[in-house]
This record gives structure tokens, sequence and C-alpha cells, in this order.
């Protein structure tokens, strides 16, 4: 450096402390508590604020995934409408408006003013929401961005009235503001139900279509959630309708205890401080799941304590052996009810009216479990039709409904859809890299805890044990794949085998007759006729109409396979597909149970339609008319 | 040599073969063709093309009417298997070494029973099977017109575009070829029979007098180049005059005969000079099969001291495994091996300048020659390869020339001779 830059105190003062730097105590006086707003404020790229048009995309996703969620747990078949208005190039105002249970008054500040403030964290529950971030967030960039609080209307009742509220952040101390209050009427007609709530939050943001757009976020929560009905009012006003298509909810989800294996020693020892039981055997049975009386005393044996041991007298050696014991126990994996899968017949629908491909397969994996987390994985492939064919296949990826449209590379699913040999199944795949070919592969995970990469939730973490029933079920669907591809190979095989003997019989015949002087003819004639015996199976699957038909082979009943005629175009194709939809839940029922009746709607406005709705339970599959082959 | 049908005598002056007849014949010879009709005048046809004697063209005729019928026969059963709505099919015997026995007392090599089904209706055989009765058609054309085509005239009388495609019957001349081999052994009917004839290969020089196709060549008269030997070398097209040579001595290549041939070898020696061009043609081997069997005429090797080298003995000796239904033709059981010999190395103190390493092929092949029947039960083959092997260096005949440019027919090839040096 040069010297005329160097700090003018003069060097040698006192005990070689450096001049006016700070004192502890006035970098005490500066030390102080960050409030967790601050600290998203500053960092928002964490919670999926990046740049606008993510930002208009995670604000339109937050409202929608906290309104199925309400929703839901209200009971109540979600209806929610989301509109996009456009004030300026970059700024937007998004409403978000549902008929769900409504919030209570004093809530509110709370719920839309405070990050981290929620039902869904402390609770062991399969639910969209966790952490308590999204929504407040949201508003804390609007106001950010803008300047402009955010509006809530909240109605739970028609006796009560609705409350119109105008919220403002407060970061440093994480806690909302209320500009405004306005009560009305308790008999207006803000909500057709009587009861909902409606978010407006005014922000900079962009829109684009195409990939991660609100309209792809739209299209992809709708064939994850086909109980719920969907009307999407783009900035350039055009009105979009996505109806629902099964009039009953999805089971609810059941709330579990922590699992034995999923805690660790913290939270052990943070579980035997807050407890209420006295004695370990109770706190064992009633504060986990799965332990029973004899998996308590094994675990307390284990660390030479009994299960009439009291709480106060474990110390932390004791606490550390417990821990060692639930380890070494052999204790039941946690119970998978809580889970709600969307069903092979759902994502059979849900691709169906997404993807015009000609093989749809889709399949459920049992439940499993990492980290004492119960988790299920389901995975659809649709392929060939009029999907690009010299592209990498697309994967879309959902967990717990909730669809991903960012950081694809980042997750485990799309890891687990790289490691899947897809050439064992008849698809291009290069080293590392998705498989090439007409091929959209869906994964979703349900469980009552996703591990996201990072509080955005965009990528699902790279657990061994998520990755490996990945890869199971993508290998599970691909065998079916692979089955379907072959057999399409051979028949064209086939075809091309009776093309290259026709071509040589014409030169036969003639160079026969010129040898013998038998009539050329008569031996064309004859040796087509063995052509076409030789060849005859190409001939019995184009025959039958003209289609492509599933034979007596195994795909014929594995009612979790559809296919559908390649050789159709346009809007016929449409039709079919559409009557396969149909089909799908048409027919004879009992595997439904009576829990879904089909409601088809035909969604006029822009030809969008959707016929669906949820396959149940896991492993309830019967036989359907899959093939569709008959209209 | 039948590729220039214009020396043809034009009437049956050929008939006495002592007479002179070469260039004045030549000159008569065209003047009338009969254009036959194809039908019924197969013997005018045959008649007006062909020299050779009136027994000889019976003889012709004979066979020309038989390797038709045949080629017929083959026709009809493929359309007698078609009318009955069964698989047509062509049965080829198998020609490949596990379909090649070596006969231990004829010390030949003969081909086994073994057939390989050609069928129509078979994905890998379909072409192959249409391209068959293409060249069987062709053939019976050919015969029937008395007239002889090369293997690559025969390869473009078949070839056309199939009808509505854009594929040809042919991808080139190696398939017409292949097919053409299959045709024979199908029909149990000579290429020659067949009419048609491959590439000319191979000189020949020395004390020997031949009448081709009527022809009167003196082959001590020869010049540099040498009398070029026919493909066909059939009795009824070529036939020996005076011989006076006391045995033939066969060479590899043109090069190292040319160098006989200057050094007037065949004079001094009193023999005949031959050369096959590497691995020799139909042509050469029938001719040195036939001085050996009817002028009984020793015959002398001499080639590279290598596996090909080997192999190429070992084909004039006892046939060659794709043609192995020839051999009994071809094949010349006492043909004698003179050199190079692996201990030649020594023996002529070479210099290290002419070793030639042996690289994994030559050691592969040169084991699996030394595994062949015909050679396993020779000592001093077995020998003679080993040495090779443990040499680690194979041997060219012009390596020798480093000694002296005369060496090999001043010094080597007469003292081996002298000294009955050869292996058998």
């Amino acid at each position: 450096m040069p010297s005329t830059v160097t700090q003018p105190t003069p060097p040698k003062k006192s005990s070689g402390k450096i001049g006016s730097r700070a004192t502890a105590e006035e970098m005490a006086s500066k030390q102080r508590e960050i409030s967790v707003s601050e600290f998203f404020a500053k960092n928002r790229h964490l919670l999926g604020f990046d740049n606008p048009r993510k930002a208009l995309l995670t604000t339109v996703k937050e409202a929608v995934d906290n309104a199925l969620d309400a929703c839901e747990e209200g009971g109540i078949l979600p209806d929610i409408c989301v509109e996009l208005l456009q004030i300026a190039e970059t700024r937007f105002k998004v409403t978000i408006r549902d008929n769900g249970p409504g919030i209570v008054r004093k809530q509110i500040e709370n719920i839309f003013g405070k990050l981290l403030y929620g039902s869904k964290f402390h609770r062991m529950k399969m639910s969209r929401g966790q952490q308590g971030i999204g929504i407040s967030a949201a508003g804390m960039y609007g106001l950010m961005t803008t300047g402009k609080p955010v509006l809530i209307i909240s109605k739970t009742s028609r006796r009560k009235p609705a409350h119109e509220v105008l919220l403002k952040m407060d970061t440093a101390r994480n806690r909302a503001e209320v500009i405004s209050e306005t009560e009305h009427a308790e008999d207006d007609v803000l909500f057709a139900e009587g009861h909902g709530t409606q978010v407006t939050i005014e922000l900079e943001g962009r829109y684009q279509k195409g990939r991660a757009s609100v309209d792809e976020y739209l299209e992809q929560t709708a064939i994850a959630n086909p109980h719920a009905r969907f009307t999407y009012v783009t900035p350039a006003n055009e009105q979009i309708e996505y109806p629902r298509a099964v009039d009953e909810l999805p089971p609810e989800a059941k709330e579990i205890k922590p699992h034995p294996k999923g805690i660790e020693l913290g939270t052990l020892i943070q579980m035997l401080e807050r407890t209420e039981r006295t004695q370990l055997g109770a706190f064992f049975k009633e504060d986990f799941c799965r332990v029973g009386p004899r998996v308590a005393k094994q675990i307390c044996a284990h660390a030479d304590l009994t299960d009439r041991t009291w709480i106060k007298q474990v110390g932390h050696t004791q606490a550390e052996a417990l821990y060692q014991g639930i380890q070494a126990a052999k204790i039941m994996s946690p119970p998978t009810d809580c889970l709600v899968p969307i069903g092979t017949k759902a994502m059979l629908a849900g691709l169906l009216k997404e993807v015009r491909a000609e093989f749809f397969a889709a399949s459920t994996r049992p439940a499993a479990v990492y980290r004492g987390n119960p988790f299920q994985i389901e995975v659809g492939i649709a392929y060939g039709g009029n999907l690009p064919g010299d592209e990498l296949g697309r994967v879309i990826r959902f967990a717990n409904r909730v669809p991903l449209l960012y950081q694809q590379s980042a997750c485990c699913s799309f890891k687990a859809v790289i490691e899947a040999g897809w050439r064992n199944y008849g698809l291009q795949q290069a080293r590392g890299s998705l498989p090439s070919g007409p091929v959209v592969v869906m994964i979703h995970m349900a469980s009552t805890w996703v591990p996201f990469t990072s509080e955005s939730k965009e990528a699902i973490a790279d657990y061994d044990e998520i990755r490996k029933e990945m890869r199971l079920a993508l290998q599970e669907c691909g065998r079916k794949l692979g089955t379907y591809l072959r057999r399409r190979q051979k028949m064209r095989r086939e075809s091309e085998r009776r093309n290259v003997f026709t071509r040589y019989i014409g030169e036969i015949s003639m160079a026969c007759q010129r040898i013998t002087g038998s009539d050329a003819g008569g031996i064309r004639d004859a040796l087509e006729a063995i052509a076409s015996r030789k060849t005859a199976e190409a001939d019995q699957q184009l025959d039958d109409e003209g289609r492509v038909v599933d034979d007596g082979g195994r795909l014929a009943v594995d009612d979790s396979v559809i296919i559908i005629d390649a050789t159709k175009d346009g809007p016929e194709a449409g039709v079919e597909a559409e009557q396969v939809a149909e089909s799908l839940f048409a027919s004879d029922s009992p595997p439904m149970k009576t829990r879904g009746k089909i409601l088809k709607k035909a969604g006029k406005k822009t030809g969008k339609k959707t016929i669906k709705k949820t396959g149940k339970k896991v492993g309830q599959k019967k036989r359907t008319n899959t093939t569709g082959s008959n209209g | 040599m039948a590729l220039k049908p214009a020396g043809e005598p034009g009437k049956s002056e050929s008939e006495s073969p002592k007479r002179k007849a070469g260039a004045k014949a030549a000159g008569a010879g065209k003047s009338k063709v009969a254009a036959s009709s194809k039908k019924k005048t197969k013997a005018t046809g045959s008649d007006v093309r062909r020299g050779g004697s009136k027994a000889d063209q019976a003889d012709r005729l004979r066979v020309d009417a038989r390797t038709v019928e045949r080629i017929e026969g083959l026709g009809e059963s493929v359309v007698r298997q078609s009318l009955k709505l069964a698989d047509p099919f062509v049965d080829v015997p198998t020609r490949s070494i596990s379909n090649v026995n070596f006969n231990k007392s004829k010390r030949l090599l003969e081909m086994g029973d073994a057939k390989q089904r050609r069928t129509l209706f078979n994905l890998g055989q379909a072409k192959k099977f249409m391209q068959t009765l293409l060249v069987a058609d062709g053939c019976r054309d050919l015969v029937r017109s008395g007239k002889t085509l090369s293997l690559r005239g025969m390869y473009y009388k078949s070839l056309h575009t199939i009808a509505g495609t854009k594929e040809k019957t042919f991808d080139g001349q190696d398939e017409s070829d292949v097919v053409l081999e299959d045709l024979e052994v199908a029909i149990d009917s000579l290429r020659e029979n067949l009419h048609v004839f491959a590439k000319k290969r191979g000189t020949m020089v020395g004390n020997i007098t031949v009448f081709d196709n009527g022809d009167e060549i003196n082959c001590r008269r020869m010049g540099t180049g040498g009398y070029a030997i026919p493909s066909i070398c059939e009795p009824s097209v070529l036939k020996f005059g005076k011989c006076e040579a006391d045995f033939v001595l066969h060479v590899e290549k043109d090069t190292v005969w040319s160098r006989f041939n200057e050094d007037r070898f065949w004079e001094t020696h009193n023999c005949i000079l031959t050369e096959g061009s590497g691995q020799p043609p139909r042509g050469v081997r029938r001719l040195l099969h036939r001085l050996n069997a009817e002028l009984g005429l020793p015959i002398y090797c001499l080639l590279d001291c290598d596996p090909w080298g080997h192999y190429i003995y070992s084909v004039i000796k006892q046939g060659s495994i794709n043609l192995a239904y020839e051999s009994g033709r071809m094949a010349v059981p006492e043909a004698k091996y003179l050199g190079i010999r692996s201990d030649d190395y020594q023996r002529c103190d070479l210099s290290d300048d002419v070793k030639i390493e042996l690289n994994d092929r030559d050691r592969d092949r040169a084991k699996q020659i030394a595994a062949y029947p015909w050679f396993a039960d020779r000592r001093h083959w077995q020998k003679e390869i080993k040495r090779m092997l443990t040499n680690g260096f194979k041997m060219e005949v012009e390596s020798l020339i480093t000694k002296d440019i005369s060496y090999v027919t001043e010094t080597y090839v007469p003292e081996r001779l002298k000294a009955k040096d050869w292996i058998d």
C-alpha cells in the first residue's frame, strides 16, 4: 500500500493496542438479536424469492398450498381462485381466494405477519406446508418491493362477520402491524359458502409462460389434487378453469407421534425434560409411536433401568444408554396410514390429461421409512405419442402433492431417475444424464416430513432410503415400459420382416419362371401366402380396426398401464385419452369402495379437461378396462 | 483367357492340336457367330465359339447339358416347395473347416456331408436365397448360350434394382462370388462348367508346349512376361504338347519368378517355372495338378518362410478348405517344399537385416496351421514351424538376394535339389 494512505495513528502509544478500534463494551452495544424476519428479508433467495419471475410463482404457490391445506384440514372440498393482475410491466397484484374454514381474527397478524408461525411445524402429519414461513415471506417480499401492505379478508362462518385487515410487516420485531381494519356485516356476500380467506399481495414480479411458470404450477397442482377446483385468471385476463374431478376429499392424513428411530440423542434428552409422564415406560409408550410395553422394557433394560424408573432420575449417561437401547431394539416401522398417496389411477389420469403419449404406466411403492419418518414414493411414466423424441426426457416432481419446479438437478428424484438404468428398459441414456426420448417421468413423495434441501422447498434432500425407494418405483414402471417397447419392437420387426420377404418374392418368382418355365404369378402368390403366414404376428396386432392393441401379455391384466393408439393424431387422440381416463374410474368400482363418485366435467373454456380421482389406498388396485381400445 | 475369344479359330481347324494355328487363325476367327436362338441351338453355339476336337466338343455338350439340368432341378425344387406352400429352401454343402475332412490315405482334403439349409423365410438368408436363384438363372443362360463370363461379368449379369425399391440385387462382387461358389457346391458343378472364370493370375515359362484353346503356345519363347496361366485349365481348353522338363518349380510371386526367368533357370535346369501371385488361383493349381498327374512331373515349391507361405504349400499339396470339393482335381499330394526354411538363416549365413519379426497374428496362424491334421502327423513340419516360432522372425525368398543377386537361382535351389533337401 502506498504510504500516503496508511493510518495516521501514531504507532507507539500504549500496550500494543491499535488506536481507535472498538472496545468490548462498544462492541457489546452493537450486538443484538437478529429477527428471523430480518434474516430472511436479507436472504430471500432461501425462500424462493431470488428473482421477480420466481417471486411471483413462489407467492402463488405459498398461498395455494396454504389454501389447500386449510380446506382439507377443515374437511372442505377446495375451490381456489388465483388472479394475477398486472399493474405495470413488473408489478403484479396477486389475489388468492379459497373457501376454507377461515382464520379467526386474532390469528391473522400471526399467520400473515410472522415468520415461523404455523400449525404444521410441531406435528408429524402429512401436509403441504411445513415451517410457517411461506405466506408471511411472500407478504414481506411484497412490502419490500412495492411498499404495499398485504390485504387479508377472512370469514369463518356465515353467522360471523368477515374481517378485512391491512397488514404491514415489521421485520425488526418479526411482527405485523395492522394498518387498517374493517369489519364487514355478517350477511355480506364476500364468500359464497360463508367462509373462506382471501389474500392480496402486491409485488414486483415478472410473468412468463413455459417451464416453471404459474401456469405450469397450477396445471401440475391440478394433476396431483384432482379433488380441488381451480380458477385461474391470467395477466391477460383470460380465465382458465381446472375443474374438480372427484367430489370427495382424500382421506385425512393422520397425525403420528415420532418414531423412536427417527430422533437423535439431543431430541431424546429434550423430550425427557419436557414430557408430562413420570415414568420411563409411560414415556416411551405414550410419546412415541410403535412402542409397546415389551419394547419399552427392552429399551430400558439396555440402559440398566426399568420401565418404572422415574424420569427425573434419568441423567445424561442414562439418556445416552437409552438412545443406544433404541438403536439396538427391533421396533416396528412407523404406521403408514398417515400417508395419502395420489394413487396409480389418479396419476394415470393426470398424465393422460396433460401428456399426449401412447403408453402410460404408474406404480405406488409400499411405504418406507427414513430417519423415523414414514414416506411413500409413487412414479408414473408416459412414453411416445406426441412427446418430443429427440430431447432428454422430462421429470415432473411432487412432494406431498406440491409440484417442485426448481432445482431439478439437486433433487433426490432427479438422481434416482438417472441411476435407474433406463437402457434396460429400451430407452437411450447417456452416462450421468436423464434418459432421452419421448418420455415423461412423474415422481411423487408423500411423507409426514419431506426433507427439502432449503426453505424454498424446491428439491428433496438426498437420503439413501428415499433414493432407493424412488429407484425401485422407477424400475417397476420401467419394466412395464420395457415390456411394451420390446413388444412394439417385435411388431415392427415382424412387419419389416414381411417387407423384406415380399421385396424378394418378385425377384425369386421371376427367376424361377426363367429357370423352370413355371408361371411366375402362381409362384408369387404361393410365396406371398407363405410370407403372410410366417409373419402372422404382425398381422394380428395391426388388425383389430387397425389399432395397436395390447394382446394377452402381462400388460393387459395390469391396470397400472394404459396404451393409447399412437397412430392417431390431433383431436381424435385427445378424445381417446379422455375416454380412457373416464373408463379408468367409470368401470366396475369395487376398488374405489364408495369413496369417490366420479364427477366428469368438460371445461369448455380453454379446452382443458380433467377427469380423475384419487386412488385412495395403496395396493387397492383392481382391474379395469385399461386398453380403451373398444371405443 | 476366355475373356478374349477373338483368338478362337472359326472352324474346327484346331482339330489336330499339334498343328500350328496361331496368329493366322485369330484373324479368321470372328467370321460368323451364329446368333444362337438359345433354345435348341446349343450344339451349334458351342461349336462355333470353342476350339478343340470333336470329342472335346461332344464332351463339353454333355457337361453343359448336365449343368443346365442341375440348375433346372434346383429351380424346380424351389417351385415345387413353394406351390406346396412349404418353406422353399436350397441345401448348400457347408464350406468351412468344420465340414472338411482330411483323407489320410489320399492325403487330400475332402468335403464332408454337412449342409446348410438356405431358406427364403429367414431374415438373414432371404437375400442370399434370392441371389442364389438369380445367379442360377444367370448361369443357366450363360451355359445355354455357350459363352463364358468372368466373375465380375457374372456380377453385372445378375445385377439390377429390385422393382419398387432402391435396393440392388447385389451390394458388390464379393456377394455374387460367394453365391456362385455356393451354387457350385449346391448343384455339384464346377465353376468351369458354369462357364464362369476368375481373373487371370499366375505365370508359366519352361520346356513345354501347350495348346490353349487350340493355339499352340511355346513356353520356351515367352520373353520376360511369360505365359499367363488361364483361369480354366481343363483338358478341353488346355492341352499339353511336347514337354522335355524334368520337374516344376513353383515360386510364390512374380518378383522371384522374374529372377529365375531372367537367369534362364528353366533352361539350365530343364524345368517348368510357375508362379501364383501369392495364394495360387484355381487355374494355377489345376495346371500344377495336371502337370504332375498327366506328365508325371514332380512339383517343388519355393515359398516364403512364414505362415502364409506354409499355407500356400498346404493348399497346393492337399487342397484348400474353401474349395475342398475340388481337391481331387487340384491338389498335388506329392508337392515338395524346397524353402525358404527356418534354418536357412544359419545355413546360408544371412545377415540380420532379412529378419522380419513375427507379429501376434503370424504366431496364431502358425499354431493354427501346425494343428491342421495334415500337418499334425508331419514330424518335419512340426519341427519347421516350431523353429520359426522360436526364431521369432520370418523370411522372404527375396532375402537371399542379400547374398548375391542370383544366389537363389545359382546356388540355393540347385544345391537343395541336388541334395534332395526338402520337406514333404
